[in-house]
């Protein structure tokens, strides 16, 4: 549409659109581009890129040569004596971890956002309840992780002034330390994250069931359909595709999350997901090739997510 | 403009039932409790004294006769309200601005004769490169530019894709869609490396940058999309009166857009607000914001939960007035722009 305007309305000198996007262009190209195409190549190098990764093989050990630090970024995790070994330290890698808070984290968010949306519809409070939830997606991570450590406070005395383990010792049990057994402590660090992002799938999900409009829902009720089953089969088909809009944005989301759990357990007792496993080897330990090839891997698991976001993008441009 | 108003159909009223189940309400209030307590607790607990803090549970705050001796009321007498009031403090809120970390409390410290370690017992503790109030300072310094940058140059960029005709540009805005979605960690390593060698490593300038960057391909997809929408007729009025590109996006884009800059403002805003990633790598502890102020408290054995719980409310204050302050444009520059970096 625009495009027919502006090609017919306003004469322009064939430089100027480029005058207006350089500044955008260039910034984009020195932060976003460039260092995207760099962090490709330093994957193949050395700790500090100045020679190629076969040059760290060792004689007698496992070397994928010029892959040598994928090799690193894919198995250093693994205790491979035995297939047994090899499975079991799989579900604590940063890789099991990270199936772990997609299933859990996704489910979580859409789950009870989706639930939270469909009993909110029916209150006159709805505004309040919903501000309630979205509350969180204003504060940091950081934040959050405080908050969320107290609620988990493992007491060595008698006194359990975390929340959790008072509710545990008084019903009887021992208290638990959430954030130090694994495998408990990335689920435990995957609830701060539903707490946080529950709000944003609500959001859009209410919006949704908003749209239904009212007569599909009387009809049915006339029909005799009950709560539940409008539920199951009106609502929920009727607003699937914003459901998996929901969904995809959480997955990226989950794959990038970093802030959770660098503050709650820095990605300590078996907790480390690609991020913060990433931001150690570059940083704590100094090594830009392994920390680089992992940052390729996370790019690899999104790059399906960037297409999908295009073709989107591309749809909706054809149907204006 | 009245018969505009009169020929629009009124709204449709959404019928809104009472709860007609007891599940229903009892469902909600389950999960508000859920998304409140752990809140609550932080904000309780920041104002409680150290001794109460570990030794009761914020849940029993209103309780006055627990704890240790030492935290008892001297008169076991005195009222209850008496009592209540020697069971809260703001000293937690002033030992987190000043970055007080001895055993007593930093008003208590300065009023003995030998002034605390560190500190100078005046206004300029406030700005101590420990304390959350100079971390605070920092905090704003990052983020008002890394907020301004990025919308100035993509409202140019926006305007173009929007309203100008040139070759590429369907591909190019495709690209920007794309680049939305690509996560920080792909340009961390390399960007470092440059800002080394440029001797820019902790200093504001890199970060303004580095978001400037970061926030650009969703500021301009944003703005493109709000400024697309505007009609037409606008357009071909202005070129009729011998306006140029200049003129139009001035007087007549600009002030239409505000709505969504409003939304975009302050999304970026929080956003670098609450970041912590980018200000780790590239500021560290040179130039501390509160995020990593917080972060830093965590892992250092000083810092107890009455620092911690006060340093975290403080972070966290001026992201809920936004919240609550702006709570429509808020909800929408959040639904657009979920998949940042």
């Amino acid at each position: 549409m625009a495009k027919a305007i502006t090609a017919s309305v306003m004469k322009q000198k064939r430089q100027v659109p480029w005058l207006y996007l350089l500044p955008a262009i260039i910034v984009m190209t020195i932060f976003i581009l460039y260092p995207m195409l760099n962090t490709v190549s330093l994957s193949f190098g050395n700790a500090n890129g100045t020679a190629s990764a076969a040059t760290t093989c060792r004689e007698g050990q496992p070397c994928w040569g010029v892959f040598e630090n994928y090799r690193y970024a894919l198995t250093n995790e693994l205790n491979t004596t035995n297939v047994k070994t090899t499975w079991d330290s799989f579900w604590v890698s940063s890789y099991g971890n990270m199936i772990k808070w997609l299933l859990v984290m996704v489910t979580g968010t859409v789950g009870i956002g989706l639930v939270f949306a469909v009993l909110v519809d029916r209150i006159k409070q709805e505004a309040l309840a919903k501000s309630i939830i979205f509350m969180p997606m204003a504060i940091s991570f950081v934040g959050a992780g405080v908050i969320w450590k107290f609620v988990y406070n493992y007491g060595t005395s008698q006194v359990q002034t975390g929340i959790l383990n008072a509710i545990i010792t008084g019903l009887g049990f021992k208290p638990v330390s959430w954030l130090t057994e694994s495998p408990l402590n990335t689920y435990m660090l995957v609830v701060v994250g539903v707490w946080m992002w529950t709000g944003f799938c609500m959001t859009l999900l209410s919006s949704a069931i908003k749209s239904i409009p009212e007569e599909i829902i009387e009809a049915s009720r006339i029909d005799g359909a009950k709560n539940f089953e409008i539920f199951t089969k009106i609502q929920v088909p009727i607003i699937a595709p914003t459901i998996v809009v929901v969904i995809t944005t959480m997955v990226i989301n989950v794959l990038k999350l970093f802030d959770i759990v660098y503050v709650m357990t820095g990605g300590n007792y078996g907790t480390n997901v690609i991020a913060t496993r990433m931001y150690t080897e570059m940083y704590t330990n100094a090594h830009y090739g392994r920390g680089t090839a992992i940052a390729v891997i996370l790019i690899l698991f999104i790059i399906p997510f960037i297409v999908m976001n295009i073709r989107r993008f591309t749809k909706q441009e054809a149907m204006r | 403009m009245t018969t505009a108003t009169l020929s629009k159909p009124l709204p449709k009223q959404r019928l809104k039932r009472k709860p007609n189940n007891i599940g229903t309400g009892i469902g909600i209030v389950i999960i508000l409790i859920l998304w409140l307590v752990p809140t609550i607790g932080l904000l309780v607990t920041s104002f409680r004294p150290v001794a109460l803090i570990n030794t009761t549970g914020w849940w029993t705050a209103l309780d006055v006769n627990n704890g240790p001796i030492s935290a008892q009321h001297p008169d076991p007498n005195a009222s209850y309200a008496e009592k209540l009031g020697t069971r809260f403090t703001i000293n937690n809120y002033v030992d987190a601005l000043t970055g007080y970390r001895g055993t007593s409390t930093y008003l208590d410290a300065c009023a003995s004769t030998t002034k605390p370690l560190g500190m100078n017992c005046d206004i300029s503790d406030l700005l101590n490169p420990r304390g959350m109030g100079r971390a605070f300072v920092n905090s704003i310094i990052v983020t008002v530019p890394s907020t301004i940058f990025p919308i100035l140059i993509a409202l140019f960029a926006a305007y173009a894709f929007a309203w100008m005709d040139f070759k590429g540009r369907y591909a190019i805005f495709a690209i920007l869609v794309g680049l939305q979605v690509v996560p920080i960690q792909m340009t961390l390593v390399p960007v470092l490396r440059m800002f080394a060698g440029m001797g820019m490593n902790g200093t504001f300038p890199a970060v303004w940058l580095f978001h400037t960057g970061f926030g650009l391909p969703y500021a301009i997809y944003m703005l493109r999309n709000s400024m697309s929408t505007l009609p037409k007729d606008l357009f071909e009025s202005a070129y009729l009166d011998g306006a140029n590109h200049w003129q139009v996006f001035t007087k007549i884009v600009l002030p239409l857009t505000m709505p969504a800059i409003a939304s975009l403002a302050i999304f970026q805003f929080l956003w670098v607000w609450n970041d912590l990633l980018v200000s780790l790598v590239f500021l560290g502890g040179s130039k501390p914001v509160m995020t990593y102020q917080i972060s830093n408290m965590v892992s250092s054995l000083g810092a107890g939960w009455h620092l911690l719980t006060a340093a975290a409310f403080l972070s966290m204050l001026l992201p809920m007035i936004v919240f609550f302050a702006l709570q429509k444009y808020f909800v929408r520059g959040m639904m657009a722009g979920a998949v940042k970096g």
